[in-house]
């Protein structure tokens, strides 16, 4: 099923990318670069948000046509050749396959068709359902990545559609395969499930290409690290001889500091649901019966494994559903649930789960999306005209105080790297000293230094006594931030407690649905 | 009359589907370019253009089939002509097609113009006679309604058939439908995002254009000023009213079809009491009912009116 083309010998190059120059107008995204990997090897590649690893995948695919530089890629007998340059179809032709950051995928065809679209013969009149899926579900047995491929994708959560994007690459016959930060929106037990895959075909002979910012499980799945910075090659390392503190040197070319944490200052209940009940078509996104609270000056972690309810929080609390029973009661007033400028006006700060698609308007500048949420206010308006002096200077400072990026104010959002339009967000939501926020996978796909510049952010924002909802599949993340967790599955959420009492087991247990007291065994 | 009677005669449901023919090839070409991703309002023009052409090259001697094939050509022309400027160059799909409107149907009847510089009444030609199909003809109401039609009324039904089994059975039309939808899906699997919407608008224009030949080559039997009067802008109202499917579109047209022969005819019921301009106007205004009801909920291809180049991210 999914095994490698060919017999050459296994070490033997598949891959070599040499001398790769990538410009963007006067941005060098890829700067002479090169890179070669062997048959069963998994390379990871690691950089800063920007560092330019998508841009480099995307011109191995053929997405992007390089100004300088060869690519070539070995055939069955082991003999390299040079692929032409900016053919996606030569790419796939010679083995090439990629799991792209930004998904590719037609949202009004369902998974199946995703999968198989351009497989056939585009002049065939029929198509051969049966046998197709049959080979999907062999795949998805085999990898554990399991999804329900009758539903149409706009329906799908990110994770869904993250597994249906992988499946999409293995179901070709493929001799290297890219990955670009697969795991980002995976679940940690999904992600295992993953390598194991990934070891297998590394095995058999595939050669691998892995990004992702989380280096546990760099250090646990690759055999080397090529990591850029700048658009250059910074190094590369052996991962058995490399540790996290290295990479991270290599990377930043500074060492991380480790997470300041006050003692919590509690106030008052801000932010409340009452007997909550949300149902919403499918069983998993609907919510039954949640009651919570979030104080003044601290952190909530909701921690469960996704799809158990998570979204239909988010979306109450961003003011874009309404509850069916219950209520939702901000600084002690019902909520009106379907207002989001008023919700925005109250001092809700919004982190969408889905940064591409919620997040930002892709084809408006850096300046316009940070303004976007507070155009009606003062600050950006004279006269009923909006202030352009004033949204450049808001973004001056956001692209300052968060390090996007970027070319500048006026880039057009979707021109950023995935990282970096999360930096733009909390630019956004943090600079107007909110006091609820709802941290949505706030540093999902953010690099090591943004991750614990954002974890210091919401550690600050809760000091200055914000109250904080941080929605996480992250245990450490939790861990690392939370005062108090609470735990949902199958749209049930129950309080877990003080964090400090508290270990990974028993809260593991309960996001796989023991209640608390089963999984009380398991507590300090 | 009782004005519900109408309603039962054979006349008016053979009426119904004849006026519904030509939208019926109109809102499959469409359907066609939109579920591509490119929305065509070179459709007014592109019906005059395939009328003239289908029309003169039967008056200029071709049997009526070459007149047809004419016809489409003309179509595929006009068609190309808006893929390379919306596809490959990128630029307003509906600039592009307003202008294409413009130019094709100010060219169909400068050619005939030119081509007939002293006519007074427009020269008719011999055109599409009602079929009459052994068995199926003889049907009662059934038969004299659908099988004594004309040939391309056969062909416009047909093609609902063959635009549905091209887009949901077979890999084509799967990439069409993609295509339309995030053109980045289409690249990641090596496919031709330009090659698909080339494809799509020129086949769809064809469509359309089999549309304008029906009126000259079937409905009636001449070219006249000013003879499509909206139904292009018509098909384009169906298309969202049909949810891009081939099916619905086929309902839109008769619907359409039905509302307008029934108008004809209840316009000599009761015309002495109701201005005439009033029946004119119901068949668009329940249209626009129609598409009140139906178009909020419509799922637009998401791809639609946005251009894609490469290595854009
Ligand atoms: N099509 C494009 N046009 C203009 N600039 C681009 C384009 N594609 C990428 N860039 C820029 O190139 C740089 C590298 O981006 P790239 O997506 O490769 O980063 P990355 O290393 O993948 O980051 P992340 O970890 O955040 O995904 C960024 O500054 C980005 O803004
Ligand atoms: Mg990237």
């Amino acid at each position: 099923m999914m095994q490698s083309k060919g017999q050459a010998e296994k070490g033997s190059v598949v891959l070599s990318l040499e001398n790769i120059t990538k410009r963007f107008g006067s941005l060098v995204a890829n700067d002479d670069l090169s890179l070669s990997l062997n048959r069963g090897e998994i390379l990871a590649l690691l950089g800063e948000n920007g560092a330019g690893k998508t841009t480099l995948m995307n011109i191995l695919f053929g997405h992007y046509v390089p100004e300088e530089g060869t690519i070539c890629v070995a055939d069955d007998a082991g003999v390299l050749h040079e692929l032409p340059k900016g053919s996606p179809s030569a790419a796939l032709d010679a083995g090439v396959g990629m799991v792209h950051q930004h998904f590719t995928l037609a949202e009004n065809l369902t998974g199946f068709d995703n999968i198989v679209l351009g497989t056939e013969s585009l002049w065939q009149v029929w198509r051969s359902r049966a046998a197709l899926r049959g080979r999907i579900e062999a795949i998805m047995q085999e990898s554990g990545l399991t999804v329900d491929l009758d539903v149409k994708t706009a329906q799908l959560s990110v994770g869904e559609k993250q597994r249906i994007e992988i499946l999409k690459a293995l179901y070709r016959d493929v001799r290297v395969l890219i990955l670009d930060e697969p795991t980002a929106v995976l679940t940690p037990q999904e992600a295992d499930g993953l390598f194991v895959v990934l070891r297998r075909l590394a095995a058999k002979g595939l050669g691998v290409i892995f990004i992702s910012h989380k280096l546990g499980e760099v250090l646990a799945v690759s055999h080397r690290i090529a990591v850029l910075r700048g658009g250059k090659k910074a190094g590369e390392l052996i991962t058995a001889d490399a540790d996290k503190r290295a990479i991270a040197d290599m990377m930043v070319g500074r060492a991380v500091p480790p997470l300041q944490r006050n003692p919590s200052q509690v106030g008052s209940i801000i932010l409340e649901f009452d007997r909550v009940s949300l149902k919403r078509g499918s069983m998993r996104q609907s919510l039954n019966d949640v009651s919570f609270a979030v104080k003044a000056g601290e952190i909530v972690g909701l921690a469960g494994v996704s799809g158990n309810g998570q979204s239909a929080i988010a979306a109450l609390i961003s003011g874009l559903e309404t509850v069916d029973t219950g209520s939702v009661r901000l600084y002690g007033e019902p909520m009106k649930t379907n207002d989001p400028r008023a919700l925005v006006a109250a001092g809700v700060a919004r982190m969408p789960e889905d940064r591409q698609h919620d997040g930002v308007v892709g084809s408006m500048s850096v300046a316009e999306n940070i303004a976007i949420e507070d155009l009606h206010s003062k600050e950006f308006q004279t006269a009923g005209f909006i202030n352009r002096k004033a949204m450049r200077e808001r973004a001056d400072h956001g692209i300052k105080a968060y390090d996007i990026r970027c070319q500048g104010p006026d880039a057009q959002a979707r021109l950023l790297s995935g990282g970096n339009i999360q930096k733009l967000i909390l630019a956004r939501v943090l600079e107007r000293s909110p006091k609820v926020i709802l941290a949505n996978q706030p540093t999902r796909g953010l690099d090591i230094g943004a991750q614990s510049e954002v974890h210091q952010r919401i550690l600050a924002a809760r000091d200055r006594g914000a109250g904080v909802l941080l929605i996480s599949e992250d245990l450490d993340e939790l861990f690392a931030l939370s005062d108090r967790l609470l735990v949902v599955h199958t749209g049930e959420v129950t309080d877990a407690g003080a964090v400090e009492g508290l270990d990974r087991g028993s809260v593991g247990m309960m996001m796989a649905g023991h209640s608390a007291h089963a999984a009380g065994e398991g507590r300090i | 009359m009782e004005i519900l009677d109408i309603l039962l005669t054979v006349n008016f449901w053979a009426a119904a589907i004849r006026i519904a023919t030509p939208l019926i090839f109109g809102v499959l070409g469409a359907l066609m370019c939109e579920r591509a991703g490119v929305l065509n309002l070179g459709i007014e023009g592109i019906f005059t253009a395939g009328a003239m052409a289908g029309w003169m090259a039967v008056w200029l001697g071709c049997g009526l089939w070459t007149g047809v094939l004419v016809a489409a050509l003309a179509g595929a022309i006009f068609g190309l002509l808006h893929a390379i400027l919306t596809v490959v160059l990128g630029l307003s799909q509906h600039v592009s097609g307003i202008g294409i409107t413009l130019l094709a149907t100010s060219l169909g009847y400068f050619t005939y113009r030119t081509a007939l510089p002293n006519v007074s009444t427009p020269p008719r030609i011999i055109p599409f006679q009602p079929l009459d199909i052994p068995v199926l003809s003889d049907i009662p109401f059934i038969g004299p309604v659908l099988f004594q039609q004309t040939a391309l009324t056969l062909l416009a039904f047909i093609l609902v058939g063959l635009v549905a089994w091209l887009l949901y059975r077979t890999p084509l039309g799967l990439a069409l439908r993609a295509v339309g939808d995030n053109p980045s899906s289409i690249e990641a699997q090596g496919l031709s995002v330009r090659g698909l919407r080339i494809g799509a608008v020129v086949a769809g224009s064809s469509l359309m254009a089999l549309g304008g030949a029906f009126l000259t080559m079937s409905a009636f039997d001449a070219f006249f000023f000013g003879m499509v009067n909206g139904r292009g802008w018509i098909c384009i109202a169906l298309v969202v009213f049909a949810s891009w499917q081939p099916g619905k579109a086929l309902l839109g047209a008769l619907l359409f079809g039905a509302f307008d022969a029934f108008q004809i005819r209840l316009q000599t019921e009761v015309g002495a009491f109701v201005p005439g301009q009033v029946f004119l106007m119901m068949p668009y205004l329940l249209s626009i009912l129609a598409l009140i009801l139906v178009a909020r909920k419509a799922d637009y291809p998401r791809s639609l009116l946005v251009p894609w180049f490469k290595g854009q991210r």
